[in-house]
């Protein structure tokens, strides 16, 4: 119905007569229409498909109808707290953010500061480069035997492993931000005579916070991928430690339900950054 | 007096890159009095901006050199404010922060918070901008930013004001415009200005004199026309004016007759 009114109107059959009615005025329901539409179907026929799929003879996984029966308590009450591990998916998942936030937090004040150091001196660079680029292809979870041979403790290891995560990205962004800072504000800064500390503040960190904010993001990305993995090994109340858990008690319908949660704060965390980013550099992507 | 004449005396410059076989300049030798309004025009890579860029400080010169006022120019600095092609602007501040942050690097040094702020204000409003001063570059017109920029160099009290192209990426309207704001800056104020422009109307219409290179690399001073109209000068008056006009067709005939676009020419 809303498709249709969006139609341009037809033309009138006499050109002659000049036409003195006001332009239809355009449906503000059709174009938020236009953009939930698609994946609303997409989704609904995804749903369907795999009801289709899972519900044969020898199907391996639930279908979403028997996701939705088993889970539903997990489902509809993400709060519930039966003390121990049996908590809702709230409680996991707030302690797996709790881990993000201080391993990101470390990893961008590091980042960040190591980023601004490669950026500004080619000794640095030549120096850090190198090794960087070996070790930021490490797999984070290569790194948590060493980390917990190291402290001994799984709540750190955790975090650390989220740190040397997503700290890569920050440092490499940082670094060629401050690397690429347009000629013009350099002619602009030697003019005015803006040197030293000032020039620093007043241009390099302005000019390169799109991409230490570029960094930021896919570094929130990166630990949101190896919390999951890291809690799997280490156990305690956490989202991750969850799937595993529900593995090892054959509940596959709590892993669907875990999963669909992960794969929404992930988007959520994501958002926050970017937002973050747009917020702080307004003004300076397009000039 | 010998140092007015010679102001900004410009004396065998040559400037060759490290890279390069030839010399993009060659012995330029230019003087130009105090107050003066002098445009360098050329054919597209004869090396007019990088004549700019040495008086600027931000290249050095390779043989030669310039002295402003009895003093050789060794770096960039605010007493030769620079009106960039492009304008320049950093877009994560203001128009007015802009403008504030050259005024508290350079002139603000000596007054107070006030005062400084009376000053932004002032200069903003002498190009007509005072409505947008706390709009961000990436919301004005080309125009704007480019009378911004003019402000922001103006506010340093430069002795020498240099406009690098300053009008060539704007329409022919607000090009218009801004060539009649800076006649009335340039009368106003009384600062000495260098133009590098490959309009020839605008060359004659705001110039006292005009400095035409020959084509690079190797380029020099091929000749300086003296445009000896009364100012204030008026576009429309002027259009047909027998001086303008002369002096309109001397700077079209060195351009295209004596020393045609070699690139064009080829092609």
């Amino acid at each position: 119905m809303n498709a249709v009114s969006t139609k341009p109107a037809p033309a009138p059959a006499q050109l002659s007569r000049p036409v003195l009615t006001a332009l239809p005025r355009p449906s503000r329901l059709a174009p938020v229409l236009a953009n939930l539409l698609p994946p609303v179907l997409i989704l609904l026929a995804f749903l369907g498909l795999w009801e289709f799929l899972a519900s044969g003879p020898g199907a391996t996984l639930p279908p979403p109808s028997k996701v939705w029966a088993d889970s539903y308590d997990l489902i509809v009450d993400p709060f519930f707290d039966r003390g121990g591990l049996d908590k809702g998916l709230f409680w996991h998942l707030a302690a797996s953010l709790q881990r993000v936030a201080l391993g990101f937090a470390i990893a961008g004040v590091v980042g960040v500061l190591t980023g601004l150091l490669i950026g500004t001196s080619p000794f640095a660079m030549r120096g850090l480069d190198p090794i960087f680029q070996v070790l930021r292809t490490v797999p984070p979870l290569a790194w948590l035997p060493l980390s917990l041979a190291a402290f001994r403790e799984a709540q750190p290891s955790a975090i650390f492993v989220i740190f040397i995560t997503s700290v890569w990205p920050v440092i490499i962004n940082t670094a060629v931000g401050v690397r690429n800072v347009p000629q013009d504000y350099r002619n602009v800064a030697a003019v005015i005579r803006l040197r030293g500390p000032a020039f620093f503040w007043k241009i390099v960190l302005p000019a390169a916070a799109p991409y230490i904010f570029t960094g930021l993001r896919i570094g929130i990305g990166l630990s949101w991928l190896a919390i999951v993995a890291a809690e799997m090994l280490i156990g305690g109340v956490g989202i991750g430690f969850f799937v595993w858990d529900a593995w090892n008690s054959s509940n596959l319908s709590d892993i669907v339900v875990a999963l669909v949660y992960v794969g929404l704060v992930g988007f959520g965390l994501d958002r926050i950054v970017a937002f973050a980013g747009r917020i702080a550099t307004r003004g300076t992507q397009e000039s | 007096m010998q140092t007015d004449d010679r102001f900004l005396d410009i004396s065998q410059l040559s400037i060759q890159f490290p890279k390069s076989p030839v010399p993009v300049l060659r012995q330029v030798d230019l003087q130009i009095a105090r107050g003066e309004y002098v445009s360098v025009i050329g054919h597209s890579g004869c090396g007019k901006s990088t004549l700019l860029n040495v008086i600027a400080g931000l290249l050095p010169a390779t043989a030669g050199g310039v002295v402003l006022e009895g003093r050789e120019i060794d770096g960039p600095g605010p007493d030769r404010a620079v009106v960039f092609q492009n304008h320049s602007l950093l877009p994560w501040l203001t128009c007015y922060e802009n403008v504030r942050l050259a005024v508290d690097q350079t002139v603000g040094r000596k007054m107070g918070r006030a005062e400084r702020h009376d000053w932004v204000l002032e200069n903003l409003a002498l190009v007509h901008m005072s409505h947008a001063k706390d709009k961000r570059p990436a919301e004005i017109s080309g125009g704007m930013k480019q009378r911004i920029g003019i402000a922001r160099a103006l506010a340093m009290k430069p002795k020498v004001l240099l406009l690098d192209e300053p009008f060539g990426a704007l329409d022919a309207l607000t090009r218009a415009h801004l060539q009649d704001q800076v006649m009335e800056i340039h009368a106003s104020r009384g600062t000495t200005v260098v133009m590098i422009t490959h309009d020839v109307d605008e060359a004659v219409l705001l110039s006292d004199r005009i400095v035409m290179l020959t084509n690079g690399p190797n380029a020099t001073v091929g000749e300086v026309l003296k445009v000896d109209l009364p100012r204030p000068r008026d576009r429309l008056a002027l259009a047909a004016d027998p001086v303008f006009v002369a002096a309109r067709t001397a700077v079209l005939e060195f351009l295209h007759a004596r020393h045609a676009n070699p690139a064009l020419a080829a092609a």
